[in-house]
């Protein structure tokens, strides 16, 4: 089956296990790269789910309200989706971003009741200050704790949800509270285009660049890749994975501002079920959940993706039922995909290297 | 040797490092000089790990000096070794398989552009000029994932000429290359002597010491033994050196009689991790597999018990023959196996000691699918007499107990099932020296009482003080079958070193 002794006789010292330095154009190697990413088949996914809901019912795309809808429903998941994926990429994970809008959706509310002349901007900075407040805590429990994030933010996410249950009890604010001018923003468009969907895409660039050109971006996938080599690389482990936590719960606060923007009315239980969203954008995305490998654009389509065919389903006359089993099928298609590819590049390598 | 103007660029004196009861370092010491290529040798075991780990910042020294360049020096991390000069390959390179090669060169460091930008284009020019410099042909756009070990030795390499470390320690670089491969690293080796760089390097091939190096260092039992220059010793002289002790008083070795074979193993053959494996266990004999790390010793016994598959071959309990990849199978004609890592594979250290020793043998003891406390403990109880495991309490949980005990508390688990055939990984590793005598009289007796034992270990003299028999390993491959009369240190070293490059 394998001749081992005699092949590596045969190999000339010159070609043995060098790896020859691709020979591609840099234009042939973007187009290979972006044909082969993760993010066009999602994209492309997502380019049938709105396809089919539109011939079914033009309407999905082509009217006023639709197209708003279309670009405004995921602009919260985009923000919770872009943050999750900065924390899955060191191998951990933020299950309390949904309690951490729910609480700064509650905190943005009772500003503006209890203090009507703040301006909204300020509004907006306390949320995403106290988003990141709240990331700290989760940074600093995971990072000094040596207790997996998947356990601590488990027990955050029910710690903060207490807080806004005690401090929200059963009252509610409602749009008839919030100034005009915030409300606005859920409505607002520019070139047609609304201004919270602007908002979101803005963050998914900021974030994106950060990651792809920033030394402690791309610290962060070091870190996610393999901790023990990072130690051993002298990399700050502990305060890149704070850092991630920092900015997961800095971009839930700011997803609570947007959630009060959009519909006006604030309860204790807002954004409860999001976290889970948030992971199944980020990894139907093509984000390692082991960390080390993985874009904010394909998180971003993922989200978008999550929520239109949850949009669309029932315009197309899916039941409920499978509208829940089909998101669930697309999250084990991502990861089988993703398992199944590994699997091969290694067996691959393996008798790459007994040939040899 | 100090007779040089300028100060050498490491010095070691007596540096010691213990965890907790066990001492990793008694007393370290190296002195190494800018552009020569210093050897560190010894057995597993003798400290030199935890002597580089020290210099690398990993660990920090309990007592004794290390001076860089000859200002006292004390690293909190590996960040700051790295700032000053110091760069360490280890023998299992240390990559982010996700990121590119590039990437992984310049981590942490890459180099900025405008804006504090990385600048790609930059980081991949000069990845091309470092592997020129050095000789190969790696593309730097592909991920590390899937390189070979050799190639990703040369990533460590270029990321060390980037930091211009003036200190390069590779710890046992060649101990998973073939002889191309090998070549290739020394040429690039000596290339960075002549730069000036100071070299440690370690391995347990003496050819490739002898070839390379020229100042050896020895240690033994984490001392610091002596220092010759190559040109004036021998092999000889450094196994002298290495082993040092008289073999035979430390093991207590009974002579036991040796019956029918019990493990009979023929050409059993795994596409890259071993070829085409033959031997016999007989009863009431001890049979040693020697070899160095990596060599595929332990795969081989995974295989032999089940745990991995393999290939082709056949392995056979009492003359019946055992299904491949069937541990309880295994189990069930007689076998037992002690995995060398007893933290992970052998014990559940959460549970009790009774728990664990009763473990396999849970079916027998069951009442109606019941499991209770009571029979437990009083199956249990006898063994963990016998082995005289020291523990408070039965319910103990084994965590918390010391090493030694650990790996009694997980023979003992083991001979409850009452095997007929005892397949043991490094059955001492990480024990204190008062306990390795406990566990080598252990599994005399049990071969006393006609147990076929296969030992897996490191350490030559456990092999040479223990075994009947002495198999060696070499890359995968059976090269020696030396009878306990007939086994030197020398012989089985170099059938242990001797590569298929060589033999064939």
């Amino acid at each position: 089956m394998t001749p081992p002794v005699e092949t590596s006789a045969q190999m000339s010292e010159a070609t043995a296990l060098l790896v020859e330095p691709s020979a591609m154009s840099s234009r042939q190697r973007l187009v290979r790269t972006v044909l082969r990413s993760r993010e066009l088949s999602i994209f492309i996914v997502l380019v049938l789910v709105v396809l089919a809901a539109t011939i079914k019912n033009p309407s999905f795309l082509f009217s006023s309200s639709g197209w708003r809808d279309f670009l405004v429903t995921p602009s919260m998941l985009l923000l919770l989706a872009v943050g999750q994926t900065v924390v899955i990429i060191t191998r951990n994970v933020d299950l309390s971003v949904g309690s951490i809008l729910g609480l700064t959706a509650y905190l943005t509310g009772r500003l503006f009741v209890d203090h009507p002349s703040l301006p909204i901007i300020a509004v907006v900075l306390v949320a995403l200050v106290a988003g990141a407040g709240l990331g700290l805590i989760n940074g600093l429990l995971v990072g000094y704790g040596k207790v997996p994030a998947l356990v601590i933010t488990l027990g955050t996410m029910y710690i903060f949800r207490g807080i806004a249950l005690t401090w929200a009890g059963s009252s509610r604010i409602t749009a008839s509270q919030l100034p005009e001018s915030f409300l606005d923003l859920g409505t607002q468009q520019i070139v047609s285009i609304p201004v919270l969907f602007i908002v979101a895409i803005a963050i998914v660039l900021a974030v994106g660049y950060y990651l792809q050109t920033a030394r402690s971006g791309r610290e962060l996938y070091a870190v996610g890749s393999d901790p023990d080599a990072a130690v051993l690389y002298g990399l700050a482990v502990r305060r890149r994975v704070i850092g991630a936590f920092i900015v997961s719960g800095a971009l839930a606060g700011l997803a609570g501002v947007v959630y009060a923007a959009r519909y006006g009315t604030v309860s204790s239980e807002a954004g409860s079920g999001l976290e889970l969203q948030a992971v199944a954008a980020a990894v139907i995305g093509g984000v390692a959940i082991f960390g080390g490998s993985g874009t904010v654009w394909g998180a971003a389509i993922g989200a978008v993706l999550l929520v239109t065919i949850n949009r669309a389903l029932p315009m197309v006359g899916i039941s409920d039922f499978w509208q829940q089993a089909l998101v669930g099928a697309l999250i084990i298609a991502a990861i089988v995909l993703d398992r199944v590819l590994a699997l091969r590049q290694a067996r691959k390598l393996i008798e790459a290297r007994d040939e040899s | 040797m100090s007779s040089d103007l300028s100060p050498a660029t490491l010095q070691l004196r007596d540096v010691s490092k213990s965890f907790g009861p066990v001492v990793a370092l008694r007393s370290g010491s190296i002195e190494v000089q800018a552009g020569s290529i210093h050897a560190l040798v010894g057995e597993n075991g003798a400290g030199k790990s935890t002597l580089v780990k020290i210099v690398s910042g990993l660990y920090r020294r309990d007592s004794g000096s290390l001076l860089l360049d000859g200002e006292p020096t004390d690293f909190g991390s590996t960040a700051e070794s790295k700032a000053a000069g110091v760069a360490v390959i280890y023998q299992e390179p240390t990559l982010f398989p996700d990121l590119s090669v590039t990437e992984n060169i310049f981590m942490g460091r890459q180099i900025l552009g405008r804006g504090r930008r990385i600048d790609r284009a930059a980081m991949y020019a000069e990845a091309e000029r470092l592997f020129q410099g050095l000789g190969v042909h790696i593309d730097p756009r592909r991920p590390a994932l899937g390189l070979s070990i050799a190639d990703q030795q040369i990533i460590e390499i270029a990321k060390a000429i980037s930091l211009d470390a003036k200190l390069l320690i590779m710890d046992e670089p060649t101990a998973a290359l073939s002889g191309v491969e090998v070549e290739r690293l020394f040429t690039v080796a000596r290339r960075l002597r002549d730069e000036g760089r100071a070299i440690v390097f370690i391995s347990h091939r003496f050819d490739e010491v002898f070839a390379l190096c020229d100042t050896v260092t020895v240690m033994r039992d984490g001392s610091y033994i002596g220092t010759r220059p190559i040109a004036e010793t021998t092999v000889a002289e450094m196994v002298n050196l290495m082993v040092g002790r008289e073999v035979a008083d430390l093991y207590p070795k009974q002579e036991n009689e040796v019956g029918d074979a019990v493990l009979e193993v023929e050409g059993l053959n795994s596409a890259g991790v071993f070829h085409d494996v033959s031997f016999t266990v007989r009863r009431g004999e001890i049979v040693g597999l020697a070899g160095l790390v990596g060599a595929g010793r332990s795969e081989i016994a995974r295989a032999v018990f089940g745990v991995d598959g393999y290939d082709r071959g056949t392995v056979r309990m009492n003359g019946a023959e055992v299904p491949a990849h069937n541990p309880r199978a295994a189990i069930k004609m007689g076998m037992a196996f002690i995995p060398e890592d007893r933290r992970k594979q052998g014990l559940v250290t959460e549970a009790s000691v009774a728990g664990n020793i009763a473990g396999v043998i849970r079916r027998s003891l069951t009442r109606g699918g019941l499991l209770t406390r009571a029979a437990e403990n009083k199956a249990v109880v006898g063994w963990a007499a016998r082995l005289a495991v020291k523990t408070s309490s039965l319910d103990m949980a084994a965590s918390t107990m010391s090493g030694g005990n650990q790996q009694k508390v997980v023979i003992a688990k083991w001979l409850a099932s009452n095997p007929d055939l005892l397949i043991i990984d490094e059955p001492t590793r990480g024990i204190d020296v008062g306990t390795k005598a406990e566990v080598h009289r252990l599994i005399s007796e049990l071969a006393g009482q006609g147990m076929a034992i296969l030992m897996i270990s490191s350490e030559l003299p456990e092999v040479l003080g223990m075994a009947d028999r002495v198999l060696v390993v070499s890359e995968g491959r059976l090269t020696a079958d030396l009878a306990r009369s007939d086994a030197t240190p020398e012989r089985v070293m170099h059938a242990a070193t001797s590569s298929q490059e060589v033999a064939s």
